[in-house]
């Protein structure tokens, strides 16, 4: 495995220029090359989505691409959520997850944030049984669902108020 | 600023938010030192199986490996983990952190490798070469009690590692008695804790100072740091848990993997880091209760309880578990059995059995799962003879408020808690009449609809009379809070607690900032580190709000005094006219004020302004022991409805009622409750590890192994009962498990009552559609 790759990409904004092993998973470059820690890796099988992040406008697990696969491609993580990524200016997405309790351990939050940002952005999300449906492929063993829900719910509210 | 304002009973945002939002928060696997190396467990692949040896040559001429270690090289530099007892019939298992001599179930590590990278270090796991000789698997725990079994600890001369009875009154002879006899063998199967964070260890050694610092994914950094100190007989040990991404009792023992980064980072002097994945996670990590229950209910023709029986056997899984032994789980099912209930004649007998599978261990509820699923399914078996609606024999039989404290047949007491009213409560908030209605509507146009009512009572915040383990001879009973007012004026509060989820950092501020008058943002909860107070043991079994929280009111009462009277020599006057609140001192009716910042440089830097003989140091620490601990309680009522041709069941309604004391964010006790019962319907309805015969495990990944997503859980209700602990300290009871203990039981009991035209009874969870199809099957033959 002594192979090795260039590779150039946007993160957050920022462009990258690495080599890496082909071999080297997405998360893990995100995480040990950048140290974009906020991305977590939980199953490592695509199932739970704690990876999930935003590659070309689409939500996406890292932990089943390669960081060689997202050579040329536009990633955003969960730390280009807040302005600045500062912990004093949460996004209305994030300030409803707040607000409603929508994490406890907060393992599984960058996924479900950055699902949630993908799904604001594309669908209507009229009924709750359609956020729970856009939700089902990130697990949260905390919440139960309800309160990160509500959270999902309130800020599709606001998308419609924005605009109008 | 007359009234100091109420926070606690407030719907305050979490303090930890902004960073876990953010991508901020500081997870064990988010640090990487300079100079980390990783490690990688090959694993046993055999169930019970002789070591006969092991070749690592390959693997340490491959790329990036430092070292390969196995128990022969660690022979002199640790202690095995003994978790011991005093209960009688107890067989300790002591637990190595590699494999010697044989393996005892498919998940063991057997060899270590450590490598440069994590990625590399798995690479060498290839160029190891392990020769098993094969010995009979110990799979079927009822099979591994009987006399003549194969052993799996050749030093306890049995697999019965733990064998207890508890008895009440004449039970043979109220049995006999009883009118109406209700009797079934229940299985509920083994599951997994599952936190979506991995187990992740991280250790260091500074050779200067001889001291090592663990970082470690754990509900218990105080008690790891004390056996760490034993075992590798070292003077100096700091364990940290930083953020951790649940745990749910998973997290809360010592384990082999964070034994072995300790020694490999003493003995190496580099940083040492384990990151699990998920096939690790799930079958290694301590997994929950696996029993079989059979038990029988006797009542009179009224419907009142006379006799309880159950005999009950735990499957332990390979080890007894540090530092709760094998005890923990399976005696809480007998000794929880008889529940909320009044039962005069009680007779529980349990045997605790090693089989070659991953060990069990702590589990969010602990024995009470099953013992409410037990219990909840005999009421309403005893309900349905008698004619009684499951509402109505549930009243009849809850030891009622004249008669708290209430002693159960198995020696616990209920202090006082609203067992009725919780019942009373959910079932109104239900709609119970109306949704029987709908029931019956829905009934006979051919649906299969259930509704299930779950009623459990347990204890929480337990002190030092009682151990949290049978049995287990350390202390968690009590914890200690150290509060300082630093020369900057800020407020920092220090615990042995470890909060992994469930808001501790908010919560505690919320006390300590109206206990002393301080602004909620202002003040900093420091936990998870066992170097922060002298002793302190973590985040388990419902402890943290009612210990924490009682050591957190007695210490920032007595700190405000102090700050009453450093405050009287500035301001001029007694220390009784001074008010203290959101941060500031003061004398109502009086412009006469100081803040927190200009107090402590006061007291600290402008040494003249207090006599010295009259200055104190801003700071007290305080230890809370509630003795005995309190009584949460609560009912679950919900409806499913199963699909005639699929049998897929679908939970539609769910409504929990909940004593759980003085709340202090309602909030985050709403947050803990939808956790917990979502956890509870997993466990009821997708939840099993399953292992077949040779012992390997067949729902090795997240594609076998079902965890509920948002479709599956319904919204869940949660109506709170305003009520205060007579027991503790600021009133507060423990209400982190309870969801986990009423779920299943209300599950089994709404789909009972979903097949009840059937003819089917449920014993055995979880209950899947395939389930249901074999017992249809089985019926029609």
């Amino acid at each position: 495995m002594s192979a090795v790759m260039n590779i150039k990409l946007t993160v957050n904004g920022v462009v990258y220029e690495k080599t890496v092993e082909p071999r080297l998973l997405l998360v893990d470059f995100l995480r040990q090359d950048l140290h974009l820690t906020g991305t977590h890796a939980g199953c490592e099988h695509g199932v739970c989505g704690a990876c999930t992040i935003i590659v070309d406008g689409d939500s996406v697990r890292s932990c089943l691409m390669f960081a060689v696969q997202a050579d040329g491609c536009k990633i955003e993580t969960v730390e280009s959520l807040a302005r600045l990524g500062s912990v004093d200016s949460l996004n209305p997405l994030q300030e409803s997850f707040r607000s409603h309790h929508g994490l406890q351990c907060g393992f599984c939050t960058p996924g479900m944030l950055m699902t949630s940002t993908d799904l604001l952005k594309k669908y209507p999300l009229a009924t709750d049984e359609e956020i729970r449906e856009g939700l089902s492929g990130n697990l949260c063993r905390c919440t139960g669902y309800e309160h990160i829900v509500q959270a999902v719910r309130t800020a599709v509210g606001q998308r419609e108020e924005s605009e109008k | 600023m007359q009234t100091r304002p109420k926070i606690i009973g407030t719907a305050a945002k979490r303090l930890e938010d902004p960073r876990l939002l953010t991508g901020h928060g500081s997870y064990v696997d988010d640090k990487t030192p300079a100079g980390t190396l990783h490690v990688a467990f090959r694993r046993s692949d055999q169930s019970h199986a002789t070591i006969l040896s092991i070749d690592c040559s390959e693997a340490l001429k491959m790329p990036g490996v430092v070292a390969v270690l196995t128990a022969r090289d660690l022979e002199g530099l640790v202690k095995p983990v003994v978790a011991t007892s005093k209960m009688r019939d107890y067989h300790a298992t002591p637990i190595y952190p590699l494999a010697r001599d044989k393996v005892r179930y498919v998940g063991e590590p057997v060899v270590a490798i450590v490598a440069e990278s994590r990625y590399l270090a798995e690479d060498a796991l290839e160029g190891i070469a392990i020769e098993f000789d094969t010995l009979p698997n110990v799979v079927d725990p009822e099979q591994a009690a009987a006399p003549d079994a194969p052993l799996l600890h050749e030093d306890a001369g049995t697999n019965v590692i733990v064998r207890r009875e508890f008895l009440r009154g004449d039970v043979d002879l109220a049995m006999a008695a009883a009118a109406i006899r209700v009797n079934r063998r229940f299985r509920f199967h083994r599951k997994t804790p599952m936190a979506i964070e991995t187990r992740t260890y991280l250790a260091e050694y500074d050779q200067g100072r001889k001291s090592l610092q663990l970082h470690t994914t754990s509900q218990i950094p105080g008690i790891i740091r004390d056996v760490l100190t034993d075992i590798l007989d070292l003077p100096t040990v700091r364990v940290v848990a930083p953020d951790v991404g649940g745990g749910f009792g998973g997290k809360a023992s010592v384990y082999q993997e964070e034994i072995l980064v300790c020694i490999l980072a003493r003995k190496l002097g580099r940083p040492v880091k384990w990151t699990g994945d998920r096939l690790e996670d799930l079958s290694s990590t301590s997994q929950g209760f696996d029993e079989i229950v059979e038990a029988e209910l006797g009542l009179d023709e009224q419907g009142r309880i006379l006799a309880l029986t159950a005999e009950v056997v735990g499957d332990i899984g390979a080890y007894s578990i540090y530092p709760w032994t094998a005890g923990l789980e399976p005696v809480q099912v007998v000794s929880f059995l008889p529940g909320p209930y009044r039962v005069a004649h009680y007779r529980g007998r349990v045997r605790a059995v090693a089989t070659s599978k991953p060990p069990t261990g702590p589990y969010r509820g602990v024995g009470r799962p099953t013992s409410t699923f037990v219990m909840e399914r005999l009421m309403d078996m005893a309900a349905q003879k008698l004619g009684l609606d499951p509402r109505e024999i549930r009243l009849l039989n809850f030891v009622s408020q004249e008669e708290f404290p209430y002693k159960t047949a198995s020696g616990i007491v209920w202090d006082r808690s609203g067992f009725t009213e919780c019942l009373t409560s959910a079932c109104a908030a239900f709609d119970y009449e109306g949704q029987r209605a709908a029931q019956a509507v829905a009934r006979a146009a051919g649906r299969w609809v259930g509704i299930g009512i779950a009623s459990y009572a347990e204890l929480t915040g337990i002190g030092s009379r009682i151990s949290a383990s049978p049995g287990m001879p350390i202390n968690t009973g009590t914890e200690t809070a150290t509060l300082k007012i630093d020369s900057t004026g800020a407020v920092t509060a220090a615990f042995g607690v470890a909060s992994h989820g469930q808001g501790l950092e908010t919560t505690l501020a919320q006390v300590v900032a109206e206990e002393l008058g301080a602004r909620l943002a202002a003040v900093t909860i420091i936990h998870g580190d066992s170097a922060a107070v002298p002793h302190g043991t973590g985040t388990y079994a419902s402890r943290s709000a009612v210990l924490a929280g009682g050591a957190a009111t007695l210490a920032a009462r007595a700190l405000r005094e102090k700050v009453e009277r450093m405050s009287a020599h500035l301001l001029g006057v007694t220390a009784a006219e001074v008010m203290v609140a959101d941060g500031f001192a003061f004398v109502p009716g009086s412009d006469k004020k100081i803040s927190f910042r200009e107090l402590a440089k006061a007291v600290y830097s402008e040494v003249g302004r207090i006599p010295a003989e009259a200055r104190e140091s801003l700071e007290e620490t305080k230890l809370y022991d509630p003795f005995f601990g309190t009584t949460t309680c609560s009912t679950h009522v919900t409806q499913v409805e199963i699909d005639p041709e699929t049998y897929v069941i679908k939970v539609q309604r769910y409504q929990v009622a909940e004593d759980c004391g003085r709340i202090i964010n309602p909030l985050i006790v709403a947050g803990q409750v939808h956790g917990a019962v979502a956890q509870g319907i997993g466990a009821a309805l997708f939840e099993e590890m399953v292992y077949d015969e040779m012992g390997q495990l067949l729902t090795a990944s997240l594609v076998d192994y079902l965890v509920p997503t948002a479709v599956e859980i319904p919204s869940i209700g949660v109506s709170h009962l305003d009520t205060e602990s007579p027991s503790t300290v600021g009133g507060f009871r423990g209400m982190g498990e309870g969801g986990t203990i009423g779920a299943p039981a209300a599950i089994a009991n709404a789909v009972a009552d979903a097949l009840n035209h059937l003819n089917i009874l449920i014993d055995e969870l979880p209950v899947t559609p395939e389930r249901i199809f074999q017992l249809i099957k089985n019926k029609e033959k």
